[in-house]
């Protein structure tokens, strides 16, 4: 079942690629029944998901690699546990949002939509791999597709923003393989299952344990991203095409989030216990630093990205505030951001298909000639600064609850941050959407297609669901947070 | 003796088949020179056949007074090389029809290829240098074929500080000859060896020892261009044909490793009282190598020149291996098995990137980068090879080059030389930028001109197949691995 959710979209991608040249066209519809068939299949796991069950589930395990006598023995092991799941359903959901808000490309539009599905193998393949190989694997497949697909359909210096998210990511990356190799050498029996390691006694054999979580760190902390890793993210977010920024923020930084709650909350949790207090002032620079640099933005894309550099502060002050309720915290916080941030990404975007512009001197009045467009922006807006009744107000007050008992001067920084974005947030709404009419805008029009009111609907409805009722999600995160929650102690 | 000769068979088979092609390429006549590379190959096979033969008789066995040793690790590299020389048959096919001298092409091509099988079955310090020469001069020839000003300058220079390179070696050889008296690595019989001579551990011989590491190391990262020793390796790779840089970026590599085995992990012995000394030595290589060889790379225009500079590099990666001693569990060492196979696997991205930069450059006439702009367009077969042979190359996935790099690194980790593998992953970073650059420019640039880039059916079925390993190594690099780790049993 895994295995099918998480290769099914490679093999539509192969299938895409190889259509003839004259059926371009249809490469838009198969790639929307390849997402929609993997949204179904995630959503089935959803159901079947026992939320009363320990550990992992819909499990599969084969040996890919042995030569366990010399600890290098690779398993192909794929599971879901609360966690995982939540991060999957995040996934299969935004990809078929990105799908069919790039219903109207029209550049080698075969092309794009093959690297769109090979890229969510990738990424269904990180948030599902039980193996830190397989993990590490997964975690560069994802490259080159994002690669290509900022330098080939972005805009702007779009293949200097491509070239700088791919080092960044690249470095870090390969400072965290070598994290891997000695944890798992850390361990005895030396291993890259990483569900042996989480009950394995770790010991500092090659390299110290402190060491090895900050090698490991630095592969999360560039992907998260966490200040002053960031820079990458603002270039990329505003070059890459709309359902390429949609991904990115929604998704590729949980890859950063979830990799810090599994590896190094889930195995180095002693080490995590120690450094606590620094990832948490990491947590509130990053806070601070990208709320301040909101105020300094005049591109939407621009503003939405050092937004995201401030949420993402949130996930890591919950992770580093290592208890249930932070950790908790931390994950809904990753998914509802991932989606508000999503329908941001996709409003701008729509914005900018018909003005062919972000900036906001330049924007304005626009509530009154596109509708549509002006709900979706303003009801993301009030979710992105978490308003009651939406997903992001829940998350953020299980991060602060979560974080206020452990470290009280960063919580109250934070909550000082989030007053700051919010004021900036109402601010860029009003003028943007409620200043005077602009003359030059009167012509333009709303979001009429089905393919943009659906995607738009459905993350609305998503993210007041998961606001009013957030139980039903919650119960399945905490039978993936509980068991990592009480190693921590 | 002579009824040990069956097991040299592979080796005498190629030189016999050598004689032959050459007779025949002098009858002068096209119709009769056009099988040239048919015989070669037919050559090869018969190699071929009459090793698995030897595997299954289980002829393995250390002949002729403990001078060669048929053993698995000597049977992977005679695998090895065939594999190697028949893709590289297959792929210059083609190219070889334009020359004058063919039957003289293939010759010394299937004399190189059995002086490194012997090379990598060597146990005693002269044959080793016989062996050796015999290749290096064999490669000298290749490299100037093609007779014009460049391929001279790089066969002159190649055959100068080659020459140089085997003095150094040879100079090494006579220390350990003076200290051991005998010119065998082991011996089977408990006789005088080098390697008994060592794990006597006595201080006094050990500075004449440590001379011998230095000039022998130094001699062998000749042959597989390690940084200080590398020069020749751009200039010969830019002007040299390139099927022959293909095969010498491949198997010279690769004799040259197992050489390097064989003398240091068989001879000097990783766990003896000299072991960390040589194996410092490999690791500052290492280090060296990779660093420079990449730093260089990111400056080239010429994409030969950029293999060239990246092989230096990729020779870094496999030093790290050498230098892994500590890493052994069960008495296996896991960094010769990881340098075994991470060679396998570079013989197939490195040949497949060669060719295809072959059946490109022949068709738009140039070896520079920016030329290659929008190939992709006009020859996906080729461009999609060379792009996954570069992403091998990288060490990412989803190709061979992502175990082998892996299998390396976690073998110098298990060594505690977790400094040489940070050295090694920033490396890869770097190298990701400048192998990247091609691929963007394949796929990213508009073309200059129109019009679909073909290869001949035997350059696009090498092509294809290099290509394919690449993939397929990555799927199920077990078997592989297994044997490696098999072959690196009979070192001891």
């Amino acid at each position: 079942m895994l295995t099918f959710l998480v290769f099914f979209p490679v093999v539509g991608a192969l299938v895409i690629a190889s259509l003839p040249r004259d059926q371009e066209r249809q490469a838009k519809w198969m790639a929307l029944g390849v997402t929609a068939t993997v949204l179904i299949v995630s959503l089935i796991i959803f159901a079947a998901f026992d939320r009363n069950a320990e550990g992992l589930q819909f499990a599969q395990r084969y040996r890919w690699l042995r030569a366990e006598n010399v600890g290098f023995d690779v398993h192909y092991f794929l599971g879901v546990d609360g966690l995982s799941l939540t991060m999957v359903i995040l996934t299969t959901f935004l990809f078929i949002v990105a799908t069919l808000i790039s219903w109207n490309i029209e550049l080698r539009p075969k092309e794009y939509f093959a690297w769109i599905l090979a890229l969510e193998t990738g990424v269904l393949g990180v948030f599902t791999a039980q193996d830190l190989i397989l993990f590490f694997l997964f975690w560069e497949i994802e490259l080159l597709p994002m690669y290509f697909l900022i330098s080939i359909w972005g805009s702007g210096r779009k293949e200097y923003s491509a070239m700088k998210f791919l080092l960044f990511t690249i470095s870090g990356s390969a400072l965290m393989l070598v994290g891997f190799l000695a944890l798992a050498f850390s361990a005895n029996p030396s291993t890259f299952d990483m569900q042996a390691l989480q009950g394995a006694h770790l010991s500092s054999t090659v390299l110290p344990l402190p060491l090895i979580f900050f090698l490991i760190f630095a592969g999360f902390a560039v992907k998260l991203p966490v200040v002053p890793f960031h820079t990458w993210l603002p270039d990329a977010h505003t070059d890459a095409p709309t359902a390429v920024s949609v991904i990115l923020a929604g998704v590729l930084l949980k890859m950063g989030g979830y990799g810090m709650l599994r590896i190094l909350a889930g195995i180095m949790p002693k080490t995590a216990q120690d450094y606590a207090v620094w990832l948490a002032s990491l947590a509130v620079i990053s806070i601070v630093y990208g709320a301040l640099m909101v105020f300094r933005q005049r591109d939407l894309k621009r503003l939405i990205a050092y937004s995201s550099v401030s949420h993402m502060g949130y996930v890591l002050l919950g992770i580093a505030a290592l208890g249930q309720v932070g950790l908790t915290g931390a994950t809904l916080q990753m998914f509802s951001h991932g989606i508000i941030t999503g329908l941001l990404f996709v409003m701008v975007g729509l914005i900018y298909d018909r003005a062919h512009t972000r900036s906001v001197d330049e924007l304005s009045g626009l509530a009154h000639v596109m509708p549509v467009i002006a709900v979706g922006m303003v009801l993301a807006g009030l979710a992105s600064l978490g308003l009651p009744a939406m997903s992001g107000f829940v998350a953020e007050v299980m991060v602060f609850l979560g974080a206020a008992g452990r470290f009280q001067a960063p919580t109250i920084l934070a909550v000082v941050a989030i007053v700051l974005t919010a004021g900036y947030i109402l601010w860029m709404l009003r003028r943007v959407m409620f200043g005077p009419v602009n003359e030059r805008w009167m012509a333009l029009p709303d979001a009429v297609a089905w393919w943009e009111q659906v995607p738009i609907a459905a993350m609305l409805a998503v993210i007041l669901a998961v606001g009013i009722y957030p139980a039903r999600l919650i119960d399945v995160i905490q039978q993936g947070i509980f068991p990592i929650a009480s190693r921590l102690g | 003796m002579l009824q040990d000769l069956d097991r040299i068979g592979p080796e005498l088979i190629l030189m016999v088949a050598a004689g032959c092609v050459l007779a025949v390429g002098l009858l002068d006549r096209e119709r009769e020179r056009a099988w040239l590379p048919f015989g070669a190959l037919g050559g090869l096979a018969a190699s071929a056949i009459w090793c698995v033969v030897l595997v299954l008789r289980h002829r393995q066995a250390v002949v002729f007074s403990g001078t060669f040793s048929l053993d698995t690790f000597s049977i992977f590299f005679v695998f090895l090389f065939i594999g190697v020389a028949g893709l590289v048959v297959i792929a210059s096919a083609d190219f070889v029809k334009k020359l004058r001298y063919q039957g003289e092409f293939w010759a010394v091509l299937l004399l190189a290829t059995a002086a490194m099988m012997l090379l990598s079955g060597a146990r005693d310090l002269i044959l080793i240098f016989v062996a050796l020469e015999m290749s290096s001069i064999s490669q000298y020839i290749l490299a100037a074929f093609l007779r014009d000003d460049r391929a001279t300058e790089a066969g002159l220079k190649y055959i100068l500080l080659g020459a140089i390179a085997s003095a150094v070696i040879l100079y090494g050889m006579a220390f350990l000859f003076g200290i051991s008296g005998t010119t065998k690595l082991v011996s089977a019989d408990g006789g005088p060896s080098i390697a008994s001579l060592v794990s006597q551990a006595d201080p006094g011989t050990r500075a004449a020892l440590i001379a011998a590491i230095v000039l022998l190391a130094s001699g062998f990262s000749f042959k597989v261009a390690l940084v200080p020793f590398q020069m020749w390796v751009p200039d010969v790779y830019e002007g040299a044909a390139t099927p022959v840089a293909a095969f010498l970026s491949v198997a010279s590599k690769a004799a040259g490793f197992a050489v390097i085995m064989r003398v240091f992990y068989e001879g000097f012995g990783p766990h003896s009282f000299v072991g960390s000394d040589w194996s410092n030595v490999f690791a500052g290589l290492a280090a060296v190598s990779m660093t420079a060889g990449n730093i260089m790379a990111l400056l080239q225009t010429n994409i030969k020149r950029l293999l060239g500079y990246s092989s230096i590099a990729q020779a870094g990666n496999i030093a790290v291996g050498v230098a892994a001693i500590a890493a052994s569990k069960d008495g296996l060492a896991i960094g010769p098995s990881g340098v075994t196979f991470f060679l396998a696997a570079y013989a197939f991205t490195n040949l497949g990137a060669f060719f295809a930069i072959l059946a490109i450059s022949q068709r738009i006439g140039s070896d520079k980068i920016e030329d290659y702009a929008g190939i992709a367009r006009r020859a996906p077969l080729l461009a999609g090879v060379l792009a996954i042979c570069f992403v091998s190359l990288t060490g990412l996935p989803p190709s061979a080059g992502f175990w082998g790099k892996l299998y390396i690194f976690n073998a110098a980790i298990h060594s505690d030389l977790a400094w040489l593998v940070i050295v090694a992953v920033v490396n890869t970073a770097i190298s990701f930028y400048y192998y990247l650059r091609v691929v963007g420019t394949m796929y990213l640039s508009p073309p200059s001109e129109e019009g679909e880039i073909s290869a001949s059916p035997m350059l696009s079925t090498a092509v294809a197949g290099a290509g394919l390993g690449v993939l397929v190594l990555f799927v199920l690099p077990w078997p592989l691995l297994h044997a490696a780790e098999r072959a690196v049993h009979a070192l001891g």
